[in-house]
């Protein structure tokens, strides 16, 4: 047991996991008071992003925090511990979040809250912090099932045909991967008898040289490969990603595969690293294929939303070439990539649904014009489609810079050529975008825009431009954020500070 | 007893998998209960399976006695069962959704999210 | 399966099941039982109740949406978890007091609000997904 007094600073580590699920418990109860839920969803995850800002401060100045549920001692108690990677994940996702959530007060009606659009994005996000937090690796599958099963409730809103035959492919395919999964965690508990990620790691070396860790971590590269949409595995992501509200394809496309890359680093880096260093060439064909492919799909659609799926993928494949590397700029250059694509994919998805509005369609054949609409909506794009280009002064640029310059430093000279190839290829995509919808001009010229028609958008430009923020600041001042990716990937390659928070009698071993 | 449900598990995910594959809707629901059925054994198996000592700690020892059957195993199964039951429950729905909206079962005529022959971006203005 | 014997006896065997699961819900601390299998067997209660006499009747004699009661479970299991933070011991830590009323001793616990939050949660939701399924065959 533990018998030390507990700060009630301390509880900072599960106050977002917390916030998550209490709010959502409390939009559950009142689900028909319909006015309310927006504005209170937004100020709890206000709230949230506040206690992951507040947990990252804390974490950065003192190093990985703990707390052991229920009193037990790690390893028997569920550990959730904050590191700088999970922290500053947690705290990009929460914000994300939160602006994803103003711009929904418009596009989400009466008949979606009364559905529970807002308790299922409470809990989604409860489950999403969860799963950056924990320090146990059963307990992640149990937050990666609390999140996927918030999804399903926000993927269906709204039971259009289209939604239900995304979902039903989303659904399987993902409770498939998370299947995988829990096979990966058996035999691993079966090895090496126990669940505490700092436990694991410290264990895995101590292990006789016949023990199958190669075995498990490459069904742990499989089953997380599958979340996060990497290349054999990704076909779920285009079939479904574009079917629910702007809103939900914006906060999946930003978060979800995000937690799946969190997840390969998490266990392949911290507690494989030697299966990884063997895995790199998988892992690195892999990555190729992924960003190649997905640029590649994405210059073949005219739905502007499956283009963005397409993308997503794509940068999937960067975050993995990171992790192929595995070397402390590597790794940074993965997180950092991570960071921005959290930013940049919600920011692009919330911006199709933007051009919509204006241009009354998803397609690129007839969206035109735009650029007379809305000059405000064009600047917006413009910023947002070089940073996803990996083009200045977008947020694109430095992860690639880093990744770039850790390929080459490991000699690994066709990689960094597929990074250059799939930023060219995404650069034509989003210029073919940019020039028809923007630039060409409407089919019927000279029609007056109707002022009627255009309905107050306030919160669909408040957000977008709260998501510009941060993308042009990651591109115009990156020292501060490479900083911190350098100091998360320092964490993650020697975890003896993650050990000493969870053991501090043992002293960390490892 | 550990070997013979190994194959057990081999005999489950061999027939989860087979019936995962099949393009009818049905069948690869009933193949993911499969599926996760094996694993649940196969957590299960990893946990030990004996019964001569039951996993109770003695008054005197800090530890359990040797040869015990190692509880937490049961635990988590009870966690991923009760998952997995709401999972099957809430795909069993959609699935049941699907069939009433697009009318095939058939995973090849599902394509309303991903229409065949969509046109390709116009080259040019 | 609206009979006449059916809809006599289903009253008693509701009553009798919401009282068993009550029962069950609070012997689970020590011996088998606890909030998730009394959920379970309060939940069948109602939709053995939903069978015999239809979905709106039911959901009339709830008064509140099922939903409701499975969001008031999840508050209360998030209380009992932050009472710790008034203790100062880690989050869900169980805590325990015994105070008396009517010189009657009475052990009340942070597991044991936990557990009816669980109850609840179980209740709401299985509820909801019975009604949900009765009601489409009535259609």
């Amino acid at each position: 047991m533990i018998l030390e007094q507990v700060a009630a600073s301390d509880f900072l580590v599960v106050a977002p996991v917390v916030i998550g699920i209490a709010c959502g418990a409390l939009l559950l109860m009142f689900r028909h008071h319909v006015r309310w839920q927006a504005a209170f969803s937004v100020f709890g995850l206000a709230a949230m992003t506040a206690a992951d800002a507040a947990l990252f401060a804390r974490v950065a100045a003192e190093g990985p925090l703990v707390m052991t549920m229920g009193s037990w001692l790690p390893p028997f108690g569920i550990s959730f511990t904050a590191d700088l990677l999970g922290a500053g994940f947690a705290l990009v996702a929460s914000f994300v979040a939160m602006l994803c959530t103003v711009y929904s007060v418009r596009e989400i009606g009466a008949t979606g809250r009364r559905y529970g659009f807002y308790p299922f994005l409470m809990l989604m996000m409860a489950g999403v912090n969860g799963a950056f937090l924990t320090g146990d690796i059963f307990n992640l599958y149990v937050w990666f099932e609390v999140f996927l099963i918030a999804s399903f409730g926000l993927m269906i809103l709204g039971s259009e045909r289209e939604q239900i035959d995304g979902a039903t492919k989303y659904a399987i395919l993902n409770l498939l991967g998370t299947a995988l999964f829990l096979i990966a965690t058996a035999y691993l508990y079966g090895v090496v008898g126990t669940l505490n990620m700092a436990d694991i790691a410290r264990k895995v070396d101590l292990l006789p040289a016949t023990a199958p860790v190669m075995t498990i971590s490459a069904l742990f590269l499989f089953a997380f490969g599958m979340k996060s949409a990497a290349f054999p595995v990704y076909f779920w992501l285009p079939a479904s990603y574009h079917t629910p509200r702007i809103v939900t394809g914006a906060l999946f496309g930003g978060l979800l595969t995000k937690i799946g890359v969190y997840s390969l680093l998490r266990t392949m880096v911290m507690l494989f690293p030697e299966q990884r260093l063997e895995l790199s060439g998988v892992i690195s064909w892999v990555a190729v294929a992924t960003m190649i492919l997905g640029a590649l799909g994405a210059l073949a659609q005219s739905d502007i939303r499956r283009m963005m799926g397409f993308l997503v993928i794509s940068g999937v494949g960067l975050m993995l070439a990171g992790l192929a590397l595995g070397d402390a700029t590597g790794l940074s250059g993965a997180i950092l990539y991570a960071v921005h694509s959290m930013l940049a994919m919600s920011a692009l998805y919330l911006l199709c649904g933007t051009m919509n509005e204006y241009g009354g369609s998803f397609s690129l054949n007839s969206l035109a014009g735009l650029y007379r609409a809305s000059p405000l909506l064009t600047a917006i794009a413009l910023v947002l489609f070089l940073a996803a280009a990996g083009l200045p002064p977008g947020s694109g640029l430095w992860p690639k810079v880093v990744l770039a310059k850790a390929a080459i430093d490991l000699g690994n000279g066709w990689l960094v050529g597929a990074i250059l190839v799939s930023g060219l290829l995404t650069t034509i995509a989003l210029g073919r975008v940019f020039a028809l919808a923007f630039w060409r001009n409407s089919a019927e010229p000279g029609e007056p825009v109707d002022e009627a028609e255009r309905t107050p958008v306030v919160p669909a430009f408040g957000s977008l431009i709260m998501l510009t923020i941060p993308i042009l600041l990651l591109g115009l001042f990156p020292e501060p954020f490479i900083r911190m990716a350098d100091a998360a990937a320092a964490g993650l390659l020697d975890p003896s500070a993650y050990l000493r928070a969870v053991f501090p009698a043992a002293g960390g071993g490892g | 007893m550990e070997a013979a449900f190994s194959v057990l598990v081999g005999l489950f995910f061999a027939v989860g998998i087979y019936l995962i594959l099949s393009k009818h809707i049905i069948r690869i629901l009933l193949g993911i209960a499969i599926f996760g059925n094996a694993v649940n054994l196969l957590i299960f198996t990893s946990g030990r399976i004996v019964r001569s000592t039951a996993p109770i700690v003695p008054q005197h020892l800090d530890v359990l006695p040797a040869g015990a059957a190692n509880p937490l195993p049961q635990a988590l199964i009870l966690t991923a069962i009760v998952i997995s039951f709401s999972f099957f429950a809430f795909i069993l729905v959609l699935a049941f959704r699907a069939y009433q909206e697009i009318g095939v079962d058939d995973t090849t005529g599902m394509r309303v999210a991903e229409p065949r022959g969509e046109p390709l971006p116009p080259m040019g203005y | 399966m609206r009979t006449l014997i059916f809809r006599t006896a289903a009253p008693y065997l509701t009553a009798l099941m919401l009282l068993f699961s009550i029962f069950v819900l609070l012997r689970g601390h020590n011996e088998p039982g606890g909030g998730f299998i009394g959920g379970l067997i309060a939940a069948s209660a109602f939709a053995i109740h939903g069978i015999a006499f239809g979905v709106r009747q039911v959901r009339k004699t709830l008064h509140f949406h099922p939903m409701a009661i499975s969001g008031f479970g999840l508050f209360l299991a998030v209380l009992a978890g932050l009472v710790s933070v008034i203790a100062g011991v880690p989050f869900l830590t169980g805590l325990w007091t015994s105070p008396t009323i009517g010189g009657l001793t009475v052990d009340l616990s942070t597991p044991m609000l936990f557990d009816i939050g669980v109850y609840l949660v179980v209740v709401g939701s299985i509820t909801s997904i019975a009604l949900a399924l009765e009601g489409r065959e009535d259609d």
